[in-house]
């Protein structure tokens, strides 16, 4: 178990990491929200998650798209704005996509998917699948009021979602305590008669046992569930740099995270060679990536107007 | 004699002409006016057979359950086909249109039925940055098979926010269809057609509309995208009435015909695809067009339709081109001010007669009984 988690978490972490590196070269064609820090979230729930299972989530996806097995080649032509990308070049960064994955989506304007991953589930019901939905966003999207929308008629038709609230702390850079009046979002999900726990998302392990202990709840029939992940976000909103500068919060709130980094405490319990082999290995299949959306070709005119609707799009609608 | 071509509203057709004609110019299957049909029942028909047809067909909505069943249009559907595949929702239409597009990602056919387009507003995010964009954002690997029912209200004090014909909004955005049939032999086609289409389609419901009655042949066809129809063939005019106000160019053209003005009455059909080339066809030999819409005319169909009309004939021969649409204010209440908002038949032959002769003539027409708007008699 430890080897393969240390091989995600190392795999989105280093991804993301080049990212940033190659960001500056204006080689990256798309505004990139940075996870770095917060990959346990994704790769914990995501543990717990059968492949047929569907997963929505933000514009900070990476993490999640890769925890659910989305290609990294796919993601970093994405990124370069290439034909080979996951989306043709269409999307960017914010909206990834991996159907043969579960992954379905992720929206630019917060909260938004919620409501869709709410809708899978309800297909999923009506035709009797034994598949469940988890919709990922952030402590921000819990403002929106398509949350509470979607918590009510989730739990009024008994769906089958579990809903992950990645609690980083920040909507860009506001303080949670800045914009809600109740920082209890345990207590908000269970209004709607959604139950609710909270986890450190500094313990791996605990993610892991509470998402599947929530998933089988879910899958059983008991309906939609609700988990705050408490986690942190290391660099800036958008951007691949860190941004204490601002002044919004201090280095020293993110030291402690950073002291609590899930990543080498999976390391420490491998032994050396086994450790050195999973990050050589990543650190190819990352280079194989790079160097894929480098020798990818960038998407010809035709594609402009292609996929608008089904049919091909007429010239003005 | 002026010739209606109109499939529908069959006692104005035999009013007109003795016989009811049938239309040359439309994908539509040629009619039989074995059968007539009011527009609700037709969308009821419509509902009832694709659901009938294919299981992944689901319909929701506020109230689409309740006793009234959306003036009708969805009565006896829970009770034929369940409360998982009917249903209706909290009032949530934020989140039930971000849920109808889950559905539609996860295979299903879903159809959402909003009893006023107001409501429209308030789901606005989903169907813009959601619906519309879905399968080119996701390089075609997705797809969100979506039908939005909206119904545009009138008359009796629907008031400010009762009433407003919001289509051209989605119009202007790229990946939505939008439909805004006048007839029930349209509506039941275009409401198979939209359930069937693979992208999301906006159906514009007038409530004047739910009184019209005509011919609609009892299986099932499609109305396409696309395609508009010439309900009244004529030279000296081109009137496009869109929705509701079809109805009225209807009526305005017997006005016409009255004073030796033939106009040529064309129904859009569908606003988005549009079918400029039946329209421009048409004004190249008319010369004018006068576009009615059940809305505003600024950034309007209307506007849109003129604007492309314009740049593909100007140059080419005269033209003269004009927009007629709801007065530029919030829609009043008190029925003095209400009648003056919204165009009707005379107003629109008294717009279209002075665009003929170049001039403005100072007519209006009486109004002829057998004419009279359809009124709805309160109260709601």
């Amino acid at each position: 178990m430890m080897t393969r988690l240390y091989r995600e978490l190392l795999k989105i972490r280093r991804a993301e990491e080049e990212v940033a590196r190659a960001y500056p070269t204006d080689r990256i064609k798309s505004p990139v929200h940075l996870s770095i820090g917060q990959e346990a979230v994704s790769v914990g729930i995501c543990w717990a998650l059968n492949p047929d299972d569907i997963v929505y989530g933000t514009y900070r996806g990476h993490a999640l798209y890769l925890a659910r097995g989305g290609d990294l080649r796919e993601m970093v032509a994405e990124l370069y704005g290439k034909l080979t990308g996951c989306t043709r070049g269409k999307g960017g960064s914010m909206h990834l996509i991996a159907p043969e994955r579960g992954v379905m989506g992720m929206s630019a304007v917060v909260g938004t998917t919620i409501a869709n991953a709410v809708g899978h589930a309800y297909a999923m019901k009506v035709r009797r699948q034994e598949a469940i939905v988890a919709s990922f966003f952030g402590d921000g999207a819990t403002e929106e009021g398509v949350f509470a929308e979607s918590l009510n008629f989730a739990a009024l038709k008994k769906l089958p979602v579990l809903f992950v609230c990645e609690n980083n702390g920040y909507a860009i850079h506001t303080a949670q305590a800045k914009r809600q009046g109740s920082l209890d979002l345990c207590a908000k999900a269970s209004a709607f008669g959604v139950p609710g726990r909270s986890i450190d998302g500094s313990d791996i392990e605990a993610i892991i046992s509470t998402a599947r202990e929530t998933v089988n709840e879910v899958r059983s029939g008991q309906g939609p569930r609700f988990l705050e992940v408490r986690t942190y976000r290391w660099r800036e909103h958008v951007g691949p740099n860190t941004d204490f500068a601002l002044g919004y919060r201090s280095e020293d709130e993110c030291s402690s995270w950073i002291a609590n980094d899930v990543l080498p405490r999976v390391a420490a319990r491998l032994d050396q060679d086994e450790r050195r082999a999973i990050e050589a290995e990543v650190e190819a299949e990352i280079a194989d990536a790079f160097a894929f959306a480098e020798a990818s070709p960038f998407p010809p005119a035709s594609e402009l107007v292609r996929d608008v609707y089904k049919e091909e799009a007429p010239c003005c609608n | 004699m002026l010739q209606l071509t109109t499939p529908t509203r069959t006692d104005e057709c035999e009013k007109a002409s003795g016989v009811c004609q049938h239309p040359g110019k439309s994908d539509a299957p040629a009619l039989l006016a074995e059968r007539t049909l009011s527009y609700v029942e037709a969308i009821r028909e419509a509902t009832a057979q694709e659901m009938a047809r294919d299981a992944s067909v689901v319909l929701f909505g506020l109230d689409v359950d309740d006793p009234k069943a959306i003036q009708g249009t969805t009565k006896g559907l829970v009770e034929r086909f369940g409360p998982e595949r009917v249903f209706g929702t909290p009032l949530s239409e934020d989140a039930m249109t971000g849920a109808a597009i889950g559905m539609a990602l996860a295979g299903l056919r879903p159809i959402h039925v909003h009893i006023r387009m107001d409501f429209l507003l308030l789901a606005i995010n989903q169907l813009v940055n959601v619906a519309a964009k879905t399968r080119y954002m996701y390089g075609g690997r997705a797809s969100v098979p979506l039908v939005v029912r909206a119904m545009i209200g009138k008359s009796w004090g629907q008031g400010a926010q009762h009433s407003q014909g919001l289509h051209s909004y989605f119009m202007h955005v790229p990946g939505i269809k939008v439909a805004a049939p006048s007839t029930p032999h349209d509506a039941k086609g275009c409401l198979i057609a939209a359930i069937r289409d693979d992208d999301p389609v906006l159906f514009v419901d007038h409530r004047m509309c739910h009184f019209q009655t005509g011919p609609v042949p009892e299986a099932a066809y499609e109305v396409l995208p696309g395609k508009a129809r010439i309900t009244v063939p004529g030279d000296d005019i081109t009137i496009v009435g869109i929705s509701y106000m079809q109805t009225e160019c209807l009526r305005a053209a017997h006005y016409l015909s009255d004073v030796g003005v033939r106009a040529e009455v064309i129904d859009p059909i569908w606003l988005a695809p549009l079918d400029i080339d039946t329209i421009c066809d048409s004004v190249e030999r008319t010369g004018r067009l006068l576009v009615v819409d059940t809305a505003w005319t600024n950034c309007g169909a209307s506007a849109e339709i003129v604007a492309r009309v314009a740049e593909r004939l100007s140059g080419l021969r005269d033209l003269r081109l004009a927009r007629f649409g709801f007065a530029p204010t919030t829609c009043p209440t008190s029925p003095t001010l209400e009648e003056m908002f919204y165009p009707n038949a005379r107003t629109v032959a008294t717009q279209a007669r002075d665009l003929v002769e170049g001039r403005a003539m100072g007519w209006i027409p009486l109004e002829r009984p057998d004419l009279k708007s359809i009124e709805f008699k309160g109260p709601f």
